[in-house]
């Protein structure tokens, strides 16, 4: 009697699991960035998806001009306060799931711009699962951090959401 | 007639350009599978070299964190023992940390080191799912073996 129940176990959870493993080997071959850059990362971003590197390789070559249709931010850029609730806008609109690069030192920590215009690292706004350090990275650099980012995907780890900030405008 | 048959024209003249980049080699590189490799002198991840004997070059006088544009190096430095020197100084460097999300890689510490012992490495696959993942230590710092950063170990300086 106990194998009977332990077999409709094992093929409950096998089947569930094994879905959840489709799921996710879909969701990691497929993260298409937004078409979104800030600053010089950006270049290296775009020599990315480029020929001579093809992020397109790991299934990232569709750059969405729209939010709505993406997966992945990759922040390449300094990020200005002034350009921090835009930045925290588009993260907004994206569908989940979604995660988000911060590329380069600048966008991970602030970098060299240790001072009052810039965010000290764009996890103060949106929550981050991969850093890529360099001042910018090379593009086989940020290729290692999508590698990263897709085994990160793959053994299912739920994307990390961020709390919204509490309304400050009245409705 | 003329239009059509330059419309005919462009279309062969079209077809031959993708005809010739068809049997071109790709120009894409392999990344993971196949490690272009980089320029000589190209400045990526920090190494701390060691003397032939397994002495450590840093002798803990903190020009690298002075010089650092970006403030990513920390040092504490400590007074040498005597009897077990860990350098060739009067002090070491108890604890070297540098923050790989700040550095800038820009080589001033390696330009400013009075002893050789800060060297920037080919390594560039700098990621992680942590700020505190890549906070570099003096462990993960210091090279394995003497020479592993191809800094010649017999070298004085």
């Amino acid at each position: 009697m106990g194998v009977i129940a332990s077999e409709r176990d094992v093929e409950r959870n096998v089947l569930t699991t094994t879905v959840d493993r489709i799921v996710a080997w879909a969701r990691k071959s497929s993260v298409w960035p937004v078409q979104f850059g800030l600053a010089c990362c950006a270049i290296e971003m775009m020599c990315t998806a480029a020929s001579r590197f093809d992020i397109a390789r790991f299934g990232s070559e569709l750059f969405r001009a729209s939010p709505r249709q993406s997966d992945l931010m990759i922040v390449a850029g300094r990020v200005s306060q002034k350009m921090a609730p835009v930045v925290r806008h588009i993260y907004d609109q994206m569908l989940e799931p979604k995660w988000v690069i911060a590329m380069g030192d600048c966008a991970s920590t602030g970098g060299l711009y240790n001072n009052y215009a810039v965010v000290q690292g764009v996890d103060k706004i949106v929550p981050v699962d991969v850093y890529v350090a360099g001042c910018p990275p090379r593009p086989e650099a940020l290729l290692h951090g999508l590698r990263l980012l897709q085994e990160k995907i793959a053994q299912g780890q739920r994307e990390t959401v961020a709390p919204r900030p509490p309304a400050t405008r009245a409705p | 007639m003329v239009r059509q048959l330059r419309q005919v024209w462009a279309t062969v003249k079209g077809l031959g350009v993708v005809g010739r980049y068809l049997f071109r080699r790709p120009v894409t590189v392999r990344y993971p599978d196949a490690k272009p490799p980089v320029q000589r002198r190209y400045k990526g991840r920090h190494y701390l070299t060691l003397f032939a004997d397994g002495m450590e070059r840093c002798v803990g006088c903190e020009l690298c964190v002075i010089v650092c544009p970006s403030q990513s190096i920390f040092v504490r430095a400590a007074e040498n023992d005597p009897l077990a020197p860990h350098s060739k100084g009067e002090r070491y460097a108890a604890d070297f940390q540098i923050n790989m999300l700040r550095c800038i890689f820009c080589g001033f510490c390696e330009e400013a080191c009075p002893t050789g012992a800060i060297v920037l490495g080919h390594d560039y696959e700098l990621s992680g799912y942590t700020r505190e993942s890549l906070i570099y230590t003096k462990d993960m710092l210091t090279e394995k073996y003497p020479g592993e950063s191809g800094r010649d170990p017999h070298r004085e300086l």
